[in-house]
């Protein structure tokens, strides 16, 4: 696998290959070769079949973190390619031209985060949810708890125990927590 | 009883286009008499007997529906079959969660079907939400939303349960007490504006009959 | 799409005819009908009886498990796992439960690796019996529902007797499995097979010799080989057309190294030799039950100890395990950054591409009677689309 950290990391500048099985391994790469590397990996490497595509909310360091996850049948091997892109605009290049997949992929991240992939066919129409005006939901900044306690009425008598709580109201009901 | 005071003022039905308006119904559900004695306790019988469930597997509680249809559990003897369309049945089952997206086809075949209607809920998310109840798009009580006459409880209740919970509807109906549609024609407002609150895209008629 | 005129159309680009002209209906085969897998819907444009353009809608199920997931501890999220994919929920279970091993580091004894290949090749005839009825009811068959949805009930009588559930198990665990086998198990196991390869025998008789059947499935929903690739597209459908992978020779996962089984794989993909490719891997899966049965060391611990659960924290790191389910490659993406939540779970399901780009394809020009057959005869189930 040595040789395909060489390869990209001559052609697409890529770096921190890290090998976590003996058949999966990530890489990554500047947002801007993403496309060119994908299309590579795809034609000339051999990873011909893209398992996912998905993004992480790295919101620590204002950035998603997008995986692309692609296989080779016939080293059976897989490789994860990483790019960040900015957390406060968005956009990748699309890669619906490459597999006829991933428009459907890069139409549930513009829904869940955000993620603009310009040229992507109908990247705007709603996937799972029906008239969402709300932040896009897989935004670790959106607390799923309070909109739901908001919009959704509890049953009333609903008793919630914390365990540590009760067995010491139960045992040991003098001492200090 | 004439007519005329029967009849409730017409629905604004404003998630319609205005050229469409005069297409759909916009009068509002109306509550029904039993009938007296010996008529409404054999009516109440034969609606028992023939209790026919919308084909609808709304979540996860329709996986339990097959082996219930099939030879095994074989709802059939009881009288209970499986119906392609709302116009058909008389009994819907709520299979467990409601999405946001199905809350909506959920009230819109509910009002397509003809009464005497009787609704059935399964699962522990119709009662308080679940394993779901933290979830932006589930909601946590159906009965905000449409009338429920019984809840069988489990995750997900096995078909014995699910044939309980249908022997107890047909105790129900028997002595009398499912009314459920009525509940809805008398708080139609009420549960109108629970829906309209949580449904963000309403397209449809106010009320889909 | 009906064999033999397969035309290259770029991804995702739609026919839009023109809806005013009078010629054309839209049609909802939404989601209150009896002929679709599961709750989703398909909008379909259809001139006379022929189908025009498709569009598949999703997330009548949609509970944000991935959101639901960051907010539960580890251990918290295995009875929530299993119900991403009703009818199979042992597949979830695995690869979260393996994901979360090779995280932290943990290694199973091999008898609950064993424990976890029964489990697994169990759930998958399970599906496959409930397949099949619906396969045979879209067009018409509704004998073969009330079979196998019967043998499926013995089959999860014995998940039942081993795990306590029967449709929700969370039987696989990180460490291992939750209990071990009961006495006189493995008997009923045996004995349940015996009953279940009887009754397809039946099934294949009444079903695969059925002119109607024949008529109606042969040359529907055929899938060209090389789009196998520019889908995506895994599992009985990509077998079907002649490419032959299959994760569990592939990977070589849990005990599949050590049982003696060929991927089965058929000529034409369509409708009729992908049902009956999914019989042979109903009979296969008996067969490997049998093995395991045989081969299963008899004493040694079932579970690895672990960590308090509810302060157990995994070392930050990536990882994706993938597992071959009845439909096609099921993965899980799991991304740890060293609390005690996971940070990103994402779920791959085999119905993402099929159910969505390859259907809106594959329906054009199919009469609106065949849709639902088409559709089933995919193989797939709405909520892992939308999770």
């Amino acid at each position: 696998m040595n040789e395909l950290a060489t390869e990209l990391a001559a052609r697409y500048g890529a770096r921190d290959w890290h090998d976590q099985r003996k058949d999966l391994a990530s890489i990554w790469v500047d947002p801007i070769r993403i496309h060119d590397t994908l299309a590579w990996l795809k034609d000339q490497a051999g990873y011909v079949h893209l398992s996912f595509l998905t993004a992480i909310d790295n919101i620590e360091r204002k950035a998603f973190t997008m995986a692309y996850t692609l296989r080779n049948h016939e080293r059976g091997h897989s490789l994860i390619v990483h790019c960040d892109i900015d957390r406060d605009h968005p956009v990748v290049d699309s890669i619906h031209l490459l597999w006829g997949q991933a428009w459907t992929y890069q139409r549930e991240l513009k829904e869940w985060f955000g993620i603009d992939c310009p040229g992507s066919p109908r990247k705007d129409e709603e996937f799972v949810l029906e008239g969402w005006d709300d932040l896009p939901m897989m935004r670790r900044d959106f607390d799923s708890l309070a909109y739901s306690q908001a919009t959704y009425e509890d049953r009333p008598g609903r008793e919630t125990a914390d365990p540590a709580a009760h067995m010491k109201q139960k045992l040991y009901p003098e001492a200090p927590l | 009883m004439s007519d005329k005071k029967l009849k409730p003022a017409p629905l604004p039905n404003e998630g319609l286009l205005p050229e469409e308006r005069g297409l759909f119904c916009d009068a509002a559900p109306r509550e029904y008499e039993a009938a007296k004695g010996w008529v409404e306790n054999f009516l109440n019988w034969a609606r028992a007997e023939s209790l026919w469930i919308l084909g609808f597997g709304t979540g996860c509680g329709a996986v339990e529906l097959r082996p219930l249809m099939t030879s095994r559990f074989d709802m059939y003897r009881f009288g209970i079959q499986a119906r392609p369309t709302p116009r058909q049945s008389s009994v819907f089952v709520i299979g467990g969660y409601a999405s946001v997206k199905t809350l909506k086809r959920i009230v819109r075949s509910y009002e397509q079907m003809m009464g005497p209607k009787f609704v059935v809920a399964l699962g522990s998310c119709t009662i308080n939400g679940g394993m779901y109840w933290d979830s932006y798009n589930t909601i946590k009580r159906i009965d905000q939303y449409i009338p429920v006459d019984v809840y069988i409880t489990g995750c997900m209740p096995r078909p014995e349960a699910l044939l309980a919970g249908f022997q107890e509807l047909k105790k129900i109906i028997k002595s009398g007490n499912a009314e459920g549609q009525n509940l809805y024609a008398r708080n139609f407002e009420w549960y109108k504006a629970n829906q309209k609150k949580v449904i963000k895209d309403w397209n449809m008629p106010d009320y889909n009959w | 799409m009906k064999r033999g005129q397969h035309h290259i159309i770029p991804p995702a680009e739609r026919a839009t005819p023109d809806l005013n002209s009078g010629k054309y209906l839209v049609m909802w085969q939404g989601p209150q009908h009896p002929g679709i897998t599961g709750n989703m819907s398909l909008r379909l444009v259809i001139e006379g009886d022929t189908v025009v353009d498709c569009e598949t809608h999703v997330g009548y199920l949609h509970r944000g498990f991935e959101k639901l997931m960051e907010r539960r501890l580890y251990m918290q999220n295995f009875p929530l796992v299993c119900r991403i994919a009703v009818p199979e929920p042992d597949f979830n279970e695995y690869c979260y439960a393996a994901a979360l091993e090779e995280l932290a580091g943990i290694d199973i004894p091999d008898k609950a690796v064993w424990l976890r290949t029964l489990s697994l090749e169990m759930i998958r005839l399970a599906s496959f019996l409930m397949w099949i009825g619906g396969q045979a009811g879209a067009f018409g068959h509704g004998t073969i529902a009330q079979w196998s949805v019967t043998m499926r009930d013995y089959v999860l009588d014995l998940f039942e007797e081993l795990t306590g559930g029967r449709i929700y198990h969370m039987y696989i665990i990180p460490g291992g499995v939750r209990g071990d086998v009961p006495k006189g198990f493995l008997q009923h196991v045996l004995e349940t097979m015996d009953t279940i390869e009887k009754n397809l025998n039946d099934i294949e008789l009444v079903m695969f010799h059925n002119a109607v059947y024949k008529m109606r499935a042969q040359g529907l929903g055929y899938i060209p080989p090389d789009w196998v690739d520019t889908y995506g597209i895994t599992g009985p459908n990509a077998r079907g057309a002649g490419v032959a992978r299959d994760l569990r020779k592939d990977l070589g996962y849990l005990a599949y190294p050590r049982l003696d089984f060929q991927p089965l794989v058929g000529k034409v993909s369509d409708a009729y030799e992908r049902s009956q490719l999914r019989l042979g891997e109903m009979f296969q899966a008996i067969d490997l039950i049998r093995q395991i049965v045989d081969k299963m060391p008899k004493d040694g611990p079932f579970r690895e100890k672990l960590p308090n659960p509810l302060y157990w924290k995994i070392p930050a790191g990536e990882t994706y395990v993938a597992a071959e389910c009845t439909r096609g490659e099921y993965g899980f993406y799991v991304v740890s950054d060293g609390t005690d939540r996971p940070r990103r779970i994402a779920v791959r399901g085999p119905s993402y591409t099929h159910a969505v780009s390859v259907m809106e394809r594959l329906v054009r020009g199919v009469n609106i009677a065949d849709v639902a057959g088409l559709m089933v005869s995919l193989h797939t189930y709405p909520p892992e689309i939308e999770r």
